[in-house]
């Protein structure tokens, strides 16, 4: 299916894939780890041409220190007696200042470095924070594809809730060490809940038996029928212990498998790839959208307090014909943006000031005659709008007309704009009646226009702009 | 952000003076580089394996030994077996003027000898690897 869409560069790691050459295995490797999205279609014909999940994958977490790598090196010593290939994953973490990494974990692993039937790869966690790197499901599928009988993934040293080695491995081995600190570290969330099987390792320092005792009270708590995960002691340094892991592992494993955990536990991972996948392409049309084109203008829009995320984000759905689940209109600049003031035609100028005012309490803002308009206006503060009240200055005012025909009342109400000529522009195009085709002066210096109200519902509409 | 240089820092022989090979390691790492460290007395099997297995793209042998040219040559030969010649391989470490040629005939790229300061050395392994 995806075949013919892939390089010759990719055809090669393929084929050395399959004939199972250590150079394409590492290549193949840095290729997907240096290219996530562009070798998907690479990845899919992986799929087809080789189908995964004959590997066990065995994941090993833990705090720094906590000798993770000293024991993964004794696990690989052990499945090798045992007469299985095995590959390793190695991550350690990348630096978030100059994009550097001293992968060395592997240091602890010397003895395998020229043993046949051992691939080992460090990866730096370039950037992703829950112990493992973007890639790493890639790698273990390489593995897997390679053939080898068990992987054995390393995460990054851990603190308390890098989890996701859990949606990663078929087990979870979670290494403790004494000295950490008391059982109320043992009993919190995060990585004391994904062990399918703990290690306390240094187990001849002073505190070993403590920590197993924490442990193992901590598991008491679990609720019946879960599955019990072992306690296992171990010297890594000195080997001790690591028969009694491998023992537990193989127990781990064989109860996993007969409860429908093992095989629950992969589809979940399956899911989780998928997932990853779609939010992966996802996250590329997003970058290629006008949001990232237009950052600058965005950002200045955004700082100067003119849209916001939540508009903006509506909006660029609405570019990528999504629906979004926030219920607001699309951003349209020159739109209206508040209502403005509303505005009351009266008789009596005083005397509606002096009701407005001293009876409902308004702030008076202050009182001008517009000469253009014909009238005197005060302007009365209410929220974040205001009242106006318009007293006619002649006869031949439009409001005296008004008044006139209608008696006092509401007048018009005023939307402000951030541009009013394109919002003319707007309703012309949208089908409204203008009574201003360009803006005129009013109160205030502003910039103002009016709608007829043959188009509005019945009420006069004014656009203001204010500077 | 580019791909990140790979680099291998490995330490041949039964010397056990790695503090060179810390500093350059942690220059690298500076210097926005991965930097694979295994550690002393490495066999130029174990080190030509490793740089395969993590597909570097630069080899930095360190060594204060004196056994550079029985050791140097041998990793050419074992990367030329595996045909991982595309491997870029550079020297440091105590090594006399007059052996130079002769390493950078075997095909290690440059040696960089005491005094050598790590920007230089970034520039050049910047310089000759293509990413």
């Amino acid at each position: 299916m995806f075949r013919n869409r892939l390089s010759e560069y990719e055809l090669d790691l393929l084929q050395g894939l399959r004939q199972r050459k250590k150079r394409h295995l590492a290549k193949a490797i840095t290729y997907v780890e240096n290219n996530f999205l562009t070798s998907r279609p690479f990845m899919g014909e992986l799929h087809q041409c080789i189908p995964p999940g004959k590997s066990d994958v065995i994941g090993i977490t833990g705090p720094p220190g906590a000798g993770k790598s000293t024991l993964t090196g004794k696990l690989i010593q052990h499945y090798r007696q045992l007469g299985k290939e095995v590959g390793v994953i190695l991550i350690d973490p990348t630096s978030p200042f100059s994009g550097g990494a001293i992968l060395g974990d592997r240091i602890r692993m010397s003895e395998s470095f020229t043993d046949t039937g051992v691939f080992i790869r460090s990866m730096g966690s370039r950037g992703r924070l829950g112990g493992l790197s973007a890639a790493t499901q890639d790698a273990i599928k390489l593995m897997d594809a390679y053939g080898f009988d068990v992987i054995l993934v390393e995460t990054v040293g851990i603190g308390q809730a890098e989890t996701e080695i859990v949606e990663t491995a078929d087990i979870t081995v979670v290494v403790s060490v004494p000295g950490l600190g008391d059982d109320i570290q043992i009993i919190k969330a995060g990585i004391m809940e994904i062990g399918d099987l703990f290690v306390v390792n240094k187990a001849d320092k002073e505190g070993a038996e403590r920590v197993v005792t924490e442990i193992n009270m901590m598991l008491d708590l679990a609720p019946k029928g879960s599955l019990r995960p072992p306690v296992i002691k171990t010297v890594s340094t000195k080997g001790t212990g690591i028969d009694l892991l491998a023992e537990a592992l193989h127990r781990v494993k064989e109860q996993s498998m007969m409860s429908g955990k093992w095989k629950k536990n992969r589809e979940e991972r399956l899911w989780k790839e998928l997932e990853s996948n779609v939010s992966a392409q996802w996250g590329k049309i997003l970058r290629e959208s006008s949001l990232y084109a237009n950052r600058e203008m965005l950002l200045q829009l955004l700082s100067e307090g003119k849209t916001n995320a939540y508009s903006e984000a509506v909006s660029i759905l609405n570019e990528l014909r999504l629906p979004s689940d926030y219920g607001l209109k699309k951003r349209s600049f020159g739109m209206l943006q508040k209502i403005d003031h509303l505005g009351i035609a009266v008789k009596d100028l005083a005397q509606a000031v002096k009701f407005y005012h001293e009876v409902l309490g308004l702030e008076l803002k202050g009182t001008e005659v517009v000469e253009e308009q014909v009238v005197t206006v005060a302007m009365l503060q209410i929220g974040e709008s205001k009242i106006e009240l318009l007293e006619p200055t002649s006869e031949e005012s439009p409001i005296a007309k008004t008044i006139e025909k209608r008696g006092e009342g509401i007048a018009h109400v005023a939307f402000q704009v951030d541009n009013i000529e394109e919002t003319l522009a707007q309703l012309k195009a949208g089908g409204a009646r203008l009574i201003d085709e360009t803006p005129r002066i009013g109160a205030g210096g502003a910039k103002i226009a009016f709608v007829h109200p043959k188009s509005t519902y019945g009420v006069l509409v004014e656009l203001c702009e204010k500077h | 952000m580019s791909n990140p240089i790979r680099v291998l820092v490995a330490k041949p022989g039964l010397d056990g003076h790695d503090r060179g090979a810390k500093v350059i390691a942690r220059a690298f790492r500076d210097a926005g580089m991965e930097v694979i460290y295994t550690g002393l007395r490495q066999t130029p099997e174990q080190i030509v394996e490793t740089a395969i297995q993590e597909d570097v793209d630069l080899i930095g042998l360190s060594i204060l030994s004196g056994a550079h040219n029985h050791l140097f040559p041998r990793i050419m030969e074992l990367l030329k077996e595996k045909e991982a010649l595309d491997i870029k391989v550079i020297g440091g470490g105590v090594i006399p003027d007059e052996d130079i040629p002769f390493l950078k005939e075997q095909g290690i790229l440059e040696i960089f000898t005491p005094g050598t300061s790590t920007v230089d050395c970034i520039e050049f392994v910047r310089q000759h690897v293509q990413k």
